[in-house]
């Protein structure tokens, strides 16, 4: 039956490579999570040392948009291999979505 | 017992119907279903050719009239045209990508019974007090001032086989990016397939901004809120916005599984190999792309400024690129083909010129400029009759009579379906051709009458006498429907002869549980591939005949969506101070679904094992069992 999964005892090398595997992508999370809160840091500064709003918001909004990049890719795991579809179908999603609202809002509001 | 045990009495079918989770047998009730909903639309344009039929006439009075022309409209294009696609997506896509089911049988059922319901519950206005009629886009401005419950009909009952069209999106596209058969690359799906795939996509990104619109209708006219009352601060364009963003994917969502359809029978039937099958792969995603950059260009006249006008034009002609693409490759595939000319391949050959010219029509509205002389008027009901009728409806009527033979295991009958064909392409030509013509002599759309010094009379007797032959040409169908089954004489694997994909390599009909081994695929055509190397099997397995596991069948589906349409109903009557039982209605009706949910959620249910005997002794019967339990 293919939905059986059998036990696997991991030998010595595959033990040897997961753990560096894992201490590789703990040290990517951490790293991503240090810029994190620095980004998080720079917007905050931003808006205590009272900057024109039409200098916070736009940087603001593209700060968001890395910290939704690091998140997806490095919490989410899109990065891992078999995500190439999911990654393809977010991307356009959104690219249509944003097309989508920017004109409308243009079209009716502007 | 054995799990293919078999006894058939007529409730047990019925039964077993009503609680199916079998792509297959949904497949069935959505041809059903749409095929009525088809009759049904049909009639109602019917009533319009011959309320037009002269000057002055007086077979409807006015605002019966736009009761129908609503009612038409919505019935084609919601409840005929989409589930008629979706049975063949249905029953033809899982075969060819060599699945035992879809991703979600569950899903599926519910699905269908949401659109069937909500279908139900849109026809019911009829009898209820009124169908609705502000036309099939329903815009704001005159549908908040429609008197009675008409368009509450419609966006209830929209809202409801909205959720069902967008699960069963979703549901393909799951199975056709996790379930495809080893060796079944992206590049080597059939063409059916990927336009499957890419109007499911479509659907999944189209239907939530129609959802957003009707919800804010909804709430507009039932519970008092403004979004589009602009007397209060609102802005009744944005439902034409909303609308549109979701009306012209909707087209392509329409068309494209047309397309894959006439893609499959123009390689089947030309006896070749696809001429460019990967541009004509990128030429769907393209198409799919471009459907959501051009919705603005339904509202050229409604002010949005030049600049907004001539983006959405330029998006709008780019268009046209890769449809010709589509329209040359198809040419190329008959080229020098061993070209044999069955009914599917003969509505085949005719879609190309009637596309083409709906196709022309759109380039020359896409001009903004142009388009405000031809807006609103018969010239743009001939364009879209042309690209509908002309595509999705001859796709339609070719798919029917191509995957007849896989669905019920029986061959139409080609003399009747000749005499289908030609009544129906004569009719729809002389309907729609001429309308062109009164669009530019003047004649505006969703008008009752018109007067007798105007000019229209005779041209709109002659399409009126059109509208009679499609009638003829529809009527000669299910005669042949009805003695084809009445015959039944059983047809084998391959009834065409020259199949090339998976679902010609099994029985006809198939049994429930499709593959009894998972076929492994090695390349585009992978059945014809099979044949031309003498493979009497017609594929190659991947894996040793095994153990089956399939899904159990289930009523909750139809309960869930009964659920939704008696909510409905409670919403409907909400505001009426005459009836104070619309809330206990609404509340009863949301507790069936969310209860039927819980039960659903709280239940285990595995499903069941074919064993490997079962199998071996269903394959020595002819291997067609339909799983009737």
């Amino acid at each position: 039956m293919a939905h059986d999964t059998p036990e696997k005892i991991r030998s010595h090398a595959e033990h040897e490579y997961l753990k560096k595997k894992r201490s590789t992508e703990m040290r990517h999370q951490l790293t991503s999570f240090a810029i994190m809160i620095f980004l998080t840091l720079i917007a905050f500064t931003m808006v205590a040392a009272g900057f024109s709003a039409y200098l916070i918001v736009p940087i603001i909004l593209l700060l968001a948009a890395v910290q939704v990049v690091l998140q997806l890719y490095h919490f989410m795991h899109l990065s891992n291999k078999g995500h190439g579809t999911v990654a393809f179908f977010m991307f356009s999603g959104m690219f249509v979505a944003f097309i989508t609202v920017l004109a409308l809002v243009t079209i009716v509001w502007w | 017992m054995s799990s293919l045990a078999q006894k058939k009495g007529f409730g047990a079918v019925i039964w077993d119907y009503l609680t199916t989770v079998d792509h297959k047998k949904i497949a069935i009730l959505y041809l059903i279903s749409g095929g009525f909903f088809f009759l049904v639309g049909g009639l109602e344009a019917m009533m319009i050719r011959i309320q037009l039929m002269k000057a002055g006439n007086d077979f409807l009075s006015a605002g019966l009239y736009n009761e129908i022309i609503t009612m038409h409209g919505t019935t084609m294009i919601f409840l005929a045209a989409m589930p008629l696609l979706l049975a063949f997506m249905n029953a033809v896509m899982p075969l060819q990508i060599g699945a035992r089911d879809v991703a979600f049988p569950f899903l599926n059922s519910l699905g269908f019974w949401l659109f069937f319901f909500g279908g139900i519950f849109l026809n019911l206005s009829w009898f209820m007090g009124g169908a609705p009629d502000a036309g099939w886009t329903n815009y704001a401005s005159l549908a908040l001032a429609s008197e009675g419950h008409g368009i509450d009909f419609y966006s209830l009952g929209l809202t409801i086989s909205g959720f069902g069209t967008l699960i069963a999106g979703i549901n393909f596209l799951v199975t056709i990016i996790n379930m495809r058969a080893p060796g079944m690359t992206y590049m080597r799906m059939p063409l059916f397939t990927w336009t499957t795939f890419v109007a499911s996509a479509l659907i999944l990104l189209a239907f939530p901004p129609l959802t957003i619109g009707l919800f804010f209708m909804v709430f507009d006219r039932l519970f008092g809120a403004n979004f589009f009352a602009v007397n209060m601060g609102g802005n009744t364009i944005i439902w034409e916005h909303l609308f549109w963003i979701f009306g012209h994917p909707e087209v392509y969502i329409l068309i494209l599984p047309a397309f894959g359809i006439f893609s499959e029978i123009f390689a089947i039937f030309s006896r070749k190999r696809l001429f460019g099958y990967t541009a004509l792969v990128f030429a769907t995603i393209l198409i799919g792309f471009y459907g959501f950059m051009v919705w603005a260009h339904h509202m050229f006249t409604v002010g949005l400024g030049p600049t907004a006008n001539a983006v959405f034009a330029l998006a709008t002609m780019i268009i046209a690129v890769p449809t010709g693409i589509k329209i040359f490759n198809w040419l190329l595939t008959i080229w020098g083909g061993s070209i044999s000319f069955t009914v599917p391949m003969v509505y085949a050959v005719a879609f190309i010129p009637s596309f083409v010219a709906g196709g022309v029509t759109g380039v020359m509205q896409a001009m903004a400029p142009l388009d405000y002389q031809l807006h609103d008027s018969y010239f743009i009901v001939a364009h879209f009759h042309y690209v509908i009728v002309g595509g999705v409806v001859l796709g339609i009527l070719a798919g029917t009579h191509l995957y007849w033979p896989k669905m019920f295991g029986t061959m139409l009958s080609e003399k009747l379906g000749m005499i289908t064909f030609w009544f129906f392409f004569i009719g729809f030509h002389l309907t729609f051709f001429i309308q062109h013509f009164l669009g530019l002599m003047g004649m505006p759309r969703r008008v009752y009458t018109f007067g007798a010094d105007q000019g229209w009379d005779l041209f709109n007797m002659i399409s009126s006498v059109g509208a009679l032959f499609m009638a003829i040409g529809v009527l000669v169908l299910l005669v042949n429907v009805v003695l084809t089954t009445v015959k039944n004489v059983r047809v084998g694997n391959d009834p065409w002869g020259d199949g090339r994909t998976l679902e010609w390599a099994i029985p006809s009909p198939p049994p429930f549980y499709n593959f009894a081994q998972t076929p492994l695929v090695r390349g585009l055509d992978t059945y014809w591939i099979e044949k031309m190397e003498g493979n009497k099997e017609g594929m190659v397995y991947a894996e040793p005949l095994g153990d089956v596991h399939m899904p159990n069948g289930s009523i909750i589906p139809l309960i869930m969506s009964f659920g939704m349409f008696v909510a409905a109903f409670g919403a409907l009557y909400f505001l009426d101070d005459t009836k104070p039982w619309a809330l206990a209605v609404l509340i009863i009706g949301l507790g069936i679904t969310f209860g039927s949910m819980l039960v659903r959620s709280l239940k285990d249910d595995l499903g069941f094992h074919i064993t490997k005997e079962e199998l071996i002794e269903d394959a020595k019967r002819g291997g067609n069992t339909d799983g009737l339990k």
